[in-house]
């Protein structure tokens, strides 16, 4: 049908749009590759353009890490003065003594511990969900769509009095349990497994004798290895980058994750005069390392993970 | 499939029923419950507080509160502009990256989405600091070429905060686009090339209605984000208070009545007006865009 269309209004319209030198090649109708070579250089430029744009901010960002306070202040912004990468960095892990090496470990504590526990529950309900017909099985997957639309204050707020009420409120369990629920991951885990488990191996599995829980634990589990670990990278992620929930549940210092603590080092300068500028981006490089590293070695996974939730 | 063996399935999913029960459906129906309740101080205050049924009362001042409304209106306005405006580059760049060899593809679909991999608040951070006066390359940038630009000012702050989510959106977004411009069928160009058509003409024609789905999507993921941001202003507020105030977004309002004023009845009845208004949107943006489609 669109093609139709495009044939129709090709004939009235296409002086009007195309580039220039293209019109030419149409009407001769050369291979492909020589047909859109002036085209080709427009796209690139958009996305030399882009890129330029994207990476823009971490150039900054790397160069300012390198830069005392003098340096950040007062050179150009950007290109490197003194070389202060390294007592930036020491500064950093020895501030209020090594308060951001706890507020790391924490983030890993959290993203990682949850994640985990999170996508071990969701691997299960995605399983049960796509590959057995019981009653209310509807009613459960309209709870994971439906809450995708809740807001986080209507969750994190209630949660927060309820913490507080049995005592959890400023402990780790308060990051951690909130993780272990996840309907994001339960979707992703149901569609993975609706794509990877085939009704007739569980069939096999279960003429020869094997009971439900082992066919979860040593067929499903183990043909879910990139499903899950895109599950867990997700989640992962997420959790990292949590900034509300912690900032409601988390107050003492020692507990918090590793935003919190940059966004209240950014506070500092007005609430007590204190300027931590070059302690605020050196910490903000380091906080991106953990995510990059990760990213890139999986990026197998999540790059199917981002999109699996478009195509569906 | 037999009775017992159905059970057992749905045993699989008994974990995250029970948390889905204590950490979503206790907390959501904690709110309505609180959110019908107010704190009243007795006589002239002397003999403490009381916790009164109140109705819809809360309801009734949160419709009529100008300052959440405001904030709810300044959002919905930004998201009018910022979202349509971060789509069609999303859109373009994913067009962009299907019309080169899958090889480059590749490599720029990297660069584009390192933007993706920076945490929320540290990209704010980055931000700020790039608009600061003092510190940030832009603002000498700026007045190289004679732009006399101060992000700090409060008729700056929008597109400040419009450009942060810009940048940390696209490549996320074009990705999605991306990978359905995949699914268009390639004889499909084969044939319109064949009739004449331009690469723009079949980019306009063919790819963009192929990907409206991906395009909604991304549009209803958007909005629902930006109805409840909050880190963004929130950070600003950290370094510039007296660019964003205190109730530039619903959620800023909401967490400042619940933990500075300690009008947690109140909070309680915001976030569920704010949970029904994002419903109502989305179905409403929903509703609209399959509508077209027919």
């Amino acid at each position: 049908m669109a093609l139709t269309d495009n044939r129709k209004e090709n004939g009235t319209e296409t002086a009007a749009v195309p580039p220039r030198g293209r019109t030419v090649r149409r009407r001769t109708r050369p291979d492909p590759a020589a047909r859109s070579r002036g085209g080709q250089r427009f796209v690139l430029l958009g996305l030399v353009l882009a890129s330029v744009y994207s990476l823009f901010p971490v150039y900054w960002l790397i160069i300012a890490a390198t830069k005392d306070r003098v340096g950040l202040y007062q050179s150009n912004g950007l290109w490197f003065s003194d070389f202060h990468l390294w007592d930036n960095l020491q500064q950093v892990f020895t501030y209020e003594d090594g308060i951001f090496l706890r507020w790391t470990a924490n983030s890993f504590l959290y993203a990682g511990v949850g994640s985990l526990g999170g996508t071990l529950i969701a691997l299960a309900t995605g399983y049960g969900l796509a590959r057995f017909d019981f009653p209310g099985r509807g009613v459960v997957f309209a709870a994971v769509v439906g809450s995708f639309l809740i807001p986080i204050a209507l969750l994190t707020l209630p949660l927060y009095l309820m913490f507080s009420a049995i005592g959890l409120v400023d402990t780790p369990w308060a990051m951690l349990i909130p993780c272990l629920i996840n309907p994001f991951s339960v979707y992703l885990a149901k569609v993975y497994t609706e794509a990877t488990i085939p009704f007739e191996l569980l069939e096999a599995a279960r003429i020869d004798g094997a009971g439900e829980l082992r066919i979860f634990v040593s067929i499903v589990l183990r043909m879910m290895t990139t499903g899950g670990a895109t599950v867990f990278l997700l989640a992962f992620v997420n959790t990292w980058n949590a900034f509300f929930l912690p900032l409601t549940v988390l107050r003492g210092e020692e507990n918090w994750t590793l935003n919190l603590g940059l966004y209240n080092w950014t506070g500092k300068r007005l609430e007590s005069g204190v300027d931590l500028t070059s302690l605020v981006l050196t910490g903000a490089l380091l906080s991106i390392v953990p995510m990059a590293v990760m990213m890139v070695a999986m990026r197998r996974y999540w790059r199917t993970g981002v999109t699996l939730g478009a195509l569906k | 499939m037999i009775r017992s063996q159905r059970w057992k399935g749905a045993a699989f999913t008994v974990p995250f029923q029970l948390g889905f029960v204590f950490l979503y459906l206790l907390p959501i129906g904690y709110a309505v419950y609180q959110s019908l309740y107010l704190e009243k101080q007795s006589g002239l205050g002397l003999g403490g507080a009381t916790t009164e049924f109140v109705g819809l009362e809360n309801y009734r001042n949160g419709l009529t509160d100008s300052a959440f409304m405001t904030s709810i209106l300044r959002v919905v306005l930004f998201a009018c502009v910022q979202i349509p405006f971060m789509l069609l580059i999303s859109l373009v760049l994913a067009l962009f990256l299907d019309a080169v060899t899958s090889k480059v593809a590749g490599r720029y679909r990297i660069m584009l989405l390192v933007p993706y991999m920076i945490p929320g608040v540290v990209a704010a951070i980055v931000w700020i600091n790039l608009y600061s006066p003092e510190v940030g390359p832009l603002t000498p940038l700026g007045e190289l070429f004679g732009f006399d630009w101060n992000f700090f000012a409060p008729s700056m702050v929008w597109p400040a905060i419009g450009n942060l989510l810009t940048w940390h959106g696209i490549g996320y977004n074009m990705v999605i686009i991306y990978s359905a411009l995949q699914g268009v069928p390639r004889e499909l160009f084969e044939a319109a090339r064949l009739d004449g058509a331009s690469e723009l003409r079949i980019a306009l024609s063919i790819k963009v209605p192929f990907v409206r789905g991906a395009l909604v999507l991304t549009a209803l993921l958007s909005i629902i984000q930006m109805l409840q941001i909050f880190n963004e202003p929130a950070l600003f507020r950290n370094v510039t208070p007296q660019t964003v105030s205190d109730s530039f977004t619903p959620i800023m309002i909401i967490y400042n009545q619940a933990f500075n004023a300690a009008n947690y009845h109140y909070a309680a009845a915001l976030s569920v007006l704010l949970a029904v208004i994002l419903g109502v949107a989305s179905f409403l943006f929903y509703r609209l865009t399959s509508r077209e489609a027919d």
